[in-house]
């Protein structure tokens, strides 16, 4: 088990990346900010604590492995792969302009990233298979892949779900970003998908719930996860989209554009204030 | 090669396919097998059984399996995923773009089934489109063996090149028309018969045909060059080019659809480098049907019959 790393430190981090994010979605002019804004607590706390990685050597073959299903957050993964040093920060401003390494939904060949991604429902089946060819080659690495909740609308999901219950993968890892919200509106208006949690369970899954946002009770849920010895696990992180700048938050209409200039100076304004009281 | 006599061993390409496989599974440990439920018909039930722990079933899921494989690859395996052409190239088609040709992995697809010659079972299981699907992909290679033996060492070449390869097999025996000794090349075209008068080009069941569509012309003293191109992607564009300025002209013959397919493929080099009188031979914008297979050649007109009326005409209209 890794040391579990300062609290402060995580939260920080997490407001400092989600000040990338609106920069770099500001600068390119186009993006998501909602989905990515929601997923970055996970993500600082997977990059910084529950994820096994060498930065040095991306190809690690016992590396664990996070796979982004839900493609078009991809800003938040940039940030913090960025962050975590796998290339310039710099690099963050190229994000969608003609000639980047960081495309408007991700592309194999920036280092650190795992898939391509962006047409939705098929990370899970991927992971399935690094999941079983570990297993072959008796590697224990764990293997994370973050879905959203409008993402399991897809066969796809449920097809991979199958699979990995019924080969007991256990060092697999699905991660739901619960936000309640997709392109067309509320989830439960869209297509409602009833008894979440229950269906994974009939799918043979363990089911972790956790706050999304907190940082805590996401290394908790992350610790539980790799408890588990007989079947896959799934945390359903209950999140807002939007999350951490006030007027993007819980609105479906931030799902796909980038702010413009007054819009951008008040979310890194309050940023900064949130930065500020972190103490 | 004898077309003519009637002791020609029938084999079905499937069937080579399978042999592959066990060949492959002898010599690397990282070859893999895939199968969504129809694991007897594509053949891969032989690697099972000799090696259990190299072989994957997913049930009738082949999107999940196509994504799974590409899990495989990126894991440093050779997975061969098996389905039915029509469950290969249409219903997984994305999950073939993205999670595979995008990412330019190592992932070979065994479509089997491919064409009208599956026979009884029609239209929703003769795949018809795959070359034309897999063709606009980039990264993607396309082989279609015409036979047994052939289907082998393309399976064999498969393995060997890295990037991923659409295998379209056959459901039925056909002739075994090409000798095990006979060096295979990804990408080469081999040219079966020599001809000053006109050139065929066919891959797949259509190579037989056209053998049998030589042999008639040659009675009526028409010269006709046989080019197996059983590479429809990358294509040989030399072999193309040399046939259109060596011979003038061009029949392409195809057990596919003809919108996107084979023929249009060296149409392209054709119209755009050396434009010759060109006919192109194969199913025309049509779903297949139940029949059996002869029946079926003749009711979509992909005999030597018409081959020989449409080189007939390309020569006359040189």
């Amino acid at each position: 088990m890794n040391q579990r790393p300062d609290i402060l430190m995580l939260k920080r981090k997490a407001v400092e990346i989600r000040k990338d994010i609106v920069t770099m979605l500001y600068r390119a002019g186009s993006g998501h900010p909602g989905g990515s804004l929601s997923i970055v607590d996970i993500l600082v706390v997977l990059y910084y604590y529950a994820l096994r990685y060498n930065v040095r050597d991306p190809q690690w073959r016992e590396r664990d492995k996070l796979l982004l299903s839900k493609g078009h957050a991809c800003p938040a993964l940039y940030a913090i792969l960025a962050d975590r040093g796998y290339f310039p920060r710099e690099e963050l401003w190229t994000l969608r302009k003609l000639g980047s390494r960081l495309q408007g939904h991700p592309q194999l060949g920036l280092p650190g990233l795992e898939i391509s991604s962006g047409s939705l429902g098929q990370g899970l089946s991927i992971a399935n298979g690094m999941a079983l060819a570990n297993r072959m080659d008796g590697i224990e690495s764990r293997i994370y892949c973050i879905m959203g909740d409008g993402e399991t609308n897809e066969g796809q999901v449920w097809e991979a779900a199958m699979t990995a219950s019924h080969y007991k993968l256990n060092k697999l890892c699905a991660i739901v970003d619960r936000n309640k919200l997709q392109i067309d509106g509320l989830c439960c208006d869209v297509k409602d998908m009833k008894q979440f949690d229950a269906k994974w369970q009939s799918f043979g899954w363990e089911v972790v719930e956790t706050d999304g946002h907190d940082v805590q009770k996401l290394m908790d849920a992350f610790d539980k996860a790799r408890e588990v010895v007989d079947k896959p696990q799934v945390i359903i992180a209950h999140t807002i989209k939007g999350a951490g700048v006030s007027f993007m938050e819980n609105k479906v209409e931030w799902h796909g554009i980038a702010p413009k200039k007054e819009e951008y100076e008040k979310a890194v304004r309050e940023l900064d204030a949130a930065l500020a009281e972190i103490r | 090669m004898n077309t003519s006599c009637e002791k020609i061993p029938m084999v079905p390409t499937r069937d080579g396919f399978g042999k592959a496989l066990l060949e492959l599974g002898r010599t690397d440990k990282n070859v893999i097998v895939l199968s969504a439920d129809l694991t007897d018909s594509t053949r891969a039930a032989w690697f099972k059984k000799e090696f259990p722990n190299q072989f994957i079933s997913f049930g009738v899921a082949e999107q999940d399996m196509f994504g799974a494989a590409a899990g495989l690859a990126l894991s440093g395996k050779i997975p061969f995923a098996c389905t039915f052409g029509v469950f290969a190239s249409g219903r997984a088609w994305d999950q073939i773009r993205i999670s595979i040709a995008y990412m330019n992995l190592n992932v070979k697809i065994g479509g089997t089934h491919g064409g009208i010659s599956v026979g009884p079972d029609g239209a929703t299981h003769q795949a018809l489109e795959e070359i034309t699907l897999m063709r606009m992909l980039p990264h993607m290679s396309i082989i279609v063996p015409c036979d047994a033996v052939e289907a082998k060492k393309a399976t064999i070449a498969a393995a060997r090149v890295k990037g991923p390869v659409y295998l379209r097999l056959g459901r039925n025996a056909c002739p075994v028309v090409t000798d095990e000794k006979v060096p295979f090349e990804i990408g080469k075209a081999v040219v079966l018969k020599e001809g000053k008068d006109l050139s065929i080009f066919a891959c797949g069941h259509m190579v037989y045909e056209a053998l049998l569509a030589h042999d008639i012309l040659k009675k009526e003293h028409i010269a006709a060059r046989v080019i197996n191109l059983h590479t429809p992607k990358p294509l040989d564009k030399d072999s193309i080019l040399k046939a259109a300025q060596e011979t003038g002209a061009i029949v392409t013959v195809e057990e596919h659809t003809l919108q996107g397919g084979f023929g249009s493929a060296i149409a392209e080099v054709v119209v755009q480098q050396c434009p010759v009188v060109m006919k192109m031979i194969g199913v025309d914008d049509s779903f297949g049907e139940s029949g059996e297979p002869e029946q079926l050649y003749k009711h979509f007109n992909l005999t030597a019959a018409d081959i020989v009326l449409a080189a007939r005409q390309a020569v006359k209209e040189k």
